[in-house]
């Protein structure tokens, strides 16, 4: 029996604004518990919230990038429920208004195109967080981040596989760091996913039990979590057991979702507009000025490399998901570097080694300008493409311009063709059985004798002049 | 004489001509205090040492030959859900028994900047909620016409306050009618303001769409001098309105010849008071006599201006009183092993019964299934209030009812029924409802010597007309000029 | 509408209150009687109307992007019941 799987996303991604949604405190990552806090974000009583101007302007922008409606009277709601990350009790965001709604994005899942709806786009503001302390016998509580201006991404259950899931999240990922709004480090939690899930057979309408996993860090993380919890619904489902609709937690180091029902009891959040704040009206002129101020976008750029630099589609989709590296990209072409070159670069090796880094195209030390300098030192023939790796890998450890480590470690390629003439006759009188052989008709023996050659040089020499230079020479003798 | 006795507006001109110093008028106060406070109970905190050095401060400017607001030097108090830096803030709950928050309310603020001397916080309903200010868990504040007699409430340590000397104006807030029923009850004047115009900002929330902070003072003429120094645009508060400034004592020119004024004829047929209808009709002769028009009118939602009240009331306080959940500030219950059970014996302990009854009422009415039959419901009421009071406003400059049906009740006469306590609040709340400014001024004595409180409606931010009104009305009647005589169990002066 | 002990109980958890047993009666009682006094609230036709969440329309009071954090933690944290190492604390929680 074959199924469907059927995905949709909750997408939380922190805005990057200077300050939270409500009062004036720093959105700072990663300082002491509870220095960026007030009266307000810590809900003492009788503080009240007023809204950060530049929260509503990201949330429209994210919108209109993701081609959706903008709500012209939009409310904030009260979500009301006890936790103790939630100072105030309630998590003002929006229920019936939206900011945004009725969006899509395209991915191209096996290079063919799919249209992911997305329904919703709302502001909320995010909790804070429970410190657990391993030993003792309490939780601590830090609300630095509470009150963290947030937009949430519902996207339409469009989405069939881990695999399209994870080009979307790319894809918004890739949105959001364009139009900089988030920055989008999903390990330091500034984008969150949810996932719900549900499996159908194929040909079915009616849609299975669906369940929606929780505390998602990481697109890995997403991948892995839709995997298991897809094969977990097929098997209750071909082995007679019982979905029920419930919210799971995803545990990445175990691999493995776990039941959080005993929390989740008694959800009933008494939604209600709240009384504190007035209503959002978003004017067509407001519309037209953030649209106007959108930058280029990932599909748009991705088209124009096609057309203009003529990379595949694969290759510019590679580049352009990526703000930072289409930047570098270009930036490289700006210094004459030619485009498929650069891309190679970029998304061979540059791309390898920021994965077993675990690294973003963000954190590449050299400049475009060092790896334009390091592309024409090869082309050129100054130092081989192997040495061009070693000089790049050097290049990651410590940024300097590629000349000055190509001169360190010795690299430049012999190119004379004097010297370099000197050494294969050397290498042909040492070895006259290769010689007979290559005369013999054995093409084979003229690579064991480029190889003597190469080391002789000590793998400086330019190999293609070596090639032509020994062919030559054996020629000569015949 | 007694410089406790007289109001801000006659202290500003001994101060101006030097002859009283506001700390002589401080101690006075003080002294007055002292002296009422053990029959009355009005303070919750007492922070006269803190006066004193204000009122040295503004003596030291008079001498210099500084010029001196209308408010500078005159004592007030504040009534206890306005948050004070560095003072116990107790809302009149066990929850906020130790709260000592670490900002001012924007009001105290405005307070503070004109340099009246701030006397100490004073005595509510917990919360605001009540109309007695016998669910203050502290204690409970005595009218100083009657010490058996409650002064109204939620602001009732105010208006007590203010009635008793022990204050000479003070700030309370009006969510249903806690500032004008306790004004009604103490014979003061106690003005709501339109909905934004005074910033919320430190005052504890009860119901956000509906609160508002006003003053209780004993004239029309200290009502508008304290209102300018409050009114001011706050950018911490999204509802405050950006509005230009209005001096509200030009107003008070005592004409009102021409203007044409409702009068509510629902509220003078069932279940009011023989005593309070005749000061009610009389006050509408006054009217008539002083040039203006009367009419009547009959408002066709005014009988669900209560009920829609508790429900939207309800629901907002059960969502404004969640913070108070022992992690942060406030009581936390000494017996829980989990979250579940500080979070639940924290609540129970710390709320009183009345507060818990309307957090509950409100959750109802909120919860899934009953949201739109209740909640949703009692918002299209309002919208259908809003509607009658516009039509009214087409007619009429402002309309007037009794503040209360009836004069001040005696203590622990409804406490037990919840019921029969919000029927105090018929006249009033509809006002809230629909964001309108209200005053209650002094206009009469029921045959028992009760004060009874004359309410006078405008549109909103026609303060200015309801104060011109108010005005007129007391320059005509002069019933502002009699002072409580309070008397102790035994009937004897004190 | 008629409130039962169910029901009192279930907006009592929400709000996370403890109901007594020796106050229960009374106060689905006095429950009961302020939500029969709202009910008629249903005589009243309001199919065409709009609710109304703010008595005075207002909008886009907006704050511009600029830090103004001027407080001190130990200042913030001075009304907590139990704090530790610059946080509030709770009993542990379980996740
Ligand atoms: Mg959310
Ligand atoms: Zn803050």
């Amino acid at each position: 029996m074959s199924y469907e799987t059927v995905i949709g996303l909750e997408i939380h991604a922190e805005l990057s604004t200077a300050t939270k949604m409500y009062c004036g405190c720093p959105t700072s990552f990663g300082s002491e518990p509870n220095m960026h806090c007030c009266p307000i974000c810590l809900a003492m009583p009788g503080t009240l919230p007023v809204l950060n101007k530049k929260a509503v302007e990201y949330a429209i922008k994210a919108g209109l990038a993701m081609n959706c409606s903008i709500t012209d009277m939009g409310k904030q709601d009260r979500k009301n429920y006890f936790y103790p990350d939630l100072p105030k009790a309630y998590q003002i965001s929006q229920l019936d208004t939206p900011i945004c709604v009725n969006g899509y994005i395209d991915i191209t899942p096996g290079g063919k195109t799919k249209r992911i709806r997305i329904n919703r786009i709302h502001i909320e503001e995010d909790a804070g967080k429970l410190l657990h302390d391993a030993a003792g016998s309490s939780t601590l509580v830090d609300y630095n981040r509470g009150g963290t201006p947030l937009i949430e991404i519902v996207t339409e259950p469009d989405i069939s596989s881990s695999e399209e899931a994870r080009l979307f999240l790319e894809s918004v990922k890739a949105i959001l760091q364009y139009i900089e709004v988030s920055d989008c480090k999903m390990e330091q939690g500034s984008l969150r996913c949810d996932v719900n899930i549900s499996v159908r057979k194929k040909g079915e309408n009616k849609l299975g039990t669906r369940t929606e996993m929780k505390n998602i860090n990481s697109f890995k993380a997403a991948v892995r979590a839709i995997d298991f919890e897809s094969n977990r619904h097929i098997e209750e489902i071909e082995y007679g057991g019982k979905l029920i609709q419930e919210t799971r937690r995803w545990d990445d180091a175990k691999g493995e979702s776990f039941s959080m029902r005993g929390k989740e009891e008694a959800q009933d959040y008494r939604y209600f507009p709240d009384p504190d704040l007035v209503y959002i009206a978003v004017s067509d002129e407001m519309i037209a000025q953030i649209k106007n101020s959108l930058p280029e976008l990932p599909a748009a750029r991705k088209e124009r490399y096609i057309g203009e630099y003529n990379l595949t589609p694969y290759d510019a989709e590679q580049i352009t998901n990526s703000k930072h590296l289409a930047d570098f990209f270009e930036e490289c072409i700006s210094c004459g570097a030619t485009p498929k070159t650069v891309c190679n670069w970029l998304i061979g090796d540059i791309a390898k080694t920021l994965n077993e880094k675990n690294a973003e195209p963000a954190d590449i030390p050299f400049s475009p300008a060092q790896l334009s300098k390091l592309i024409e030192l090869i082309e050129k023939g100054t130092i081989s493409n192997t040495a061009g790796k070693k000089v790049l890998s050097e290049m990651f450890e410590k940024a300097r311009n590629p000349e000055e480590i190509v001169k360190e470690l010795g690299l430049v390629q012999i190119s004379d063709e004097s010297a370099l003439l000197r050494i294969i006759t050397e290498v042909v009188s040492a070895n006259p059985k290769s010689v007979e052989d290559y005369k013999a008709g054995k093409d084979k023996a003229i690579g064991y004798l480029i190889g003597q050659a190469m080391r002789a040089t000590k793998g400086q020499g330019n190999p293609q002049i070596i090639a032509k230079l020994l062919k030559d020479e054996l020629d000569k003798n015949i | 004489m007694n410089y406790y006795d007289l109001t801000a507006h006659e202290i500003h001109e001994l101060l101006v001509k030097k002859e009283v110093t506001s700390v002589e008028v401080t101690n006075s106060v003080i002294e007055r205090a002292e002296k009422t406070e053990p029959y009355i109970e009005s303070y919750l905190e007492r922070t006269f040492e803190c006066a004193v050095n204000t009122a040295r401060k503004v003596d030291e400017k008079i001498a210099k030959g500084e010029d001196i607001s209308p408010l500078e030097g005159v004592p007030a108090a504040l009534k206890d859900n306005l948050c004070t830096k560095g003072v116990k803030t107790t809302c009149a709950s066990k929850m906020l028994e130790n709260f000592v928050p670490c900002y001012d309310a924007f009001v105290v603020k405005k307070i503070k900047e004109q340099n009246s001397p701030v006397l100490g916080k004073l005595n509510m309903d917990e919360f605001a909620m009540g109309s007695s200010t016998e669910t203050s868990y502290f204690k409970t504040t005595k009218n100083p016409y009657d010490i058996n007699k409650v002064p109204g409430g939620s602001s009732g340590g105010c208006a007590a306050a203010v009635c008793a000397g022990s204050a000479v104006y003070a700030l309370g807030s009006d969510t249903g009618g806690s500032i004008r029923q306790p004004a009604s009850f103490c014979g003061v004047v106690g003005l709501k303001p339109t909905y934004g115009l005074v910033s919320r900002f430190g005052c504890v929330a009860f119901a956000s769409s509906l609160d508002q902070i006003g003053p209780i003072t004993r004239d029309v003429t200290d009502c508008a001098n304290v209102l300018n120094s409050i009114v001011a645009h706050d950018e911490l508060d999204s509802t405050s309105l950006d509005i230009p400034k209005v001096d509200y004592t030009k107003a008070l020119t005592g004409d009102i010849r021409g203007m044409k004024i409702g009068i509510a004829a629902d509220y003078i047929q069932d279940g009011i008071n023989e005593d309070v209808k005749k000061a009610f009709l009389s006050a509408a002769e006054t009217f008539k006599a002083l040039g203006a028009q009367v009419g009547e009118y009959t408002m066709k939602a005014a009988k669900y201006a209560l009920p829609a009240y508790y429900i939207i009331s309800g629901a907002e306080a059960s969502s404004n009183l969640a913070r108070f959940d022992g992690i942060r500030y406030g009581y936390r219950s000494k017996k829980y092993e989990d979250l579940t059970e500080l979070y639940k014996n924290t609540r129970s302990e710390g709320f009183g019964a009345e507060v818990k009854r309307r957090i509950l009422v409100g959750t109802y009415a909120l919860s899934a299934g009953y949201y739109d039959a209740y909640y949703k419901k009692a918002q299209k009421i309002r919208t259908v209030i809003i509607n009658d009071f516009n039509e009214q406003f087409e007619k009429f400059d402002f309309i007037i009812t009794p503040t209360t049906l009836s004069t001040a009740f005696s203590i622990g006469e409804k406490i037990e029924n919840p019921l029969e306590m919000y029927l105090n609040d018929l006249c009033t709340v509809s006002v809230n409802i629909a964001g309108l400014p209200a005053i209650s001024i002094p206009c009469g004595f029921d045959s028992g010597g009760m004060p009874i409180g004359l309410h006078i409606i405008g549109k909103a931010l026609s303060e200015e007309t309801i104060l011109r009104a108010a005005y007129a009305f007391e320059q005509n009647t002069r019933f502002n000029k009699k002072r409580a005589i309070v008397k102790n169990k035994e009937g004897r002066e004190i | 509408m008629k409130i039962t002990s169910q029901d009192v109980e279930y907006v009592a958890n929400l709000a996370r209150l403890k109901i007594h047993d020796d106050e229960k009666d009374k106060l689905i009682a006095d429950i009961e009687s302020i939500i029969e006094f709202a009910d008629v609230l249903s005589e009243v036709d309001t199919e065409n109307i709009e609710p109304t969440y703010h008595a005075i329309k207002a909008q886009n009071v907006l704050r511009e992007d600029i830090v103004t954090n001027n407080y001190d933690r130990d200042e913030l944290l001075s009304n907590a019941p139990s704090k530790q190492d610059g946080c509030f604390e709770v009993p542990k929680v379980v996740e």
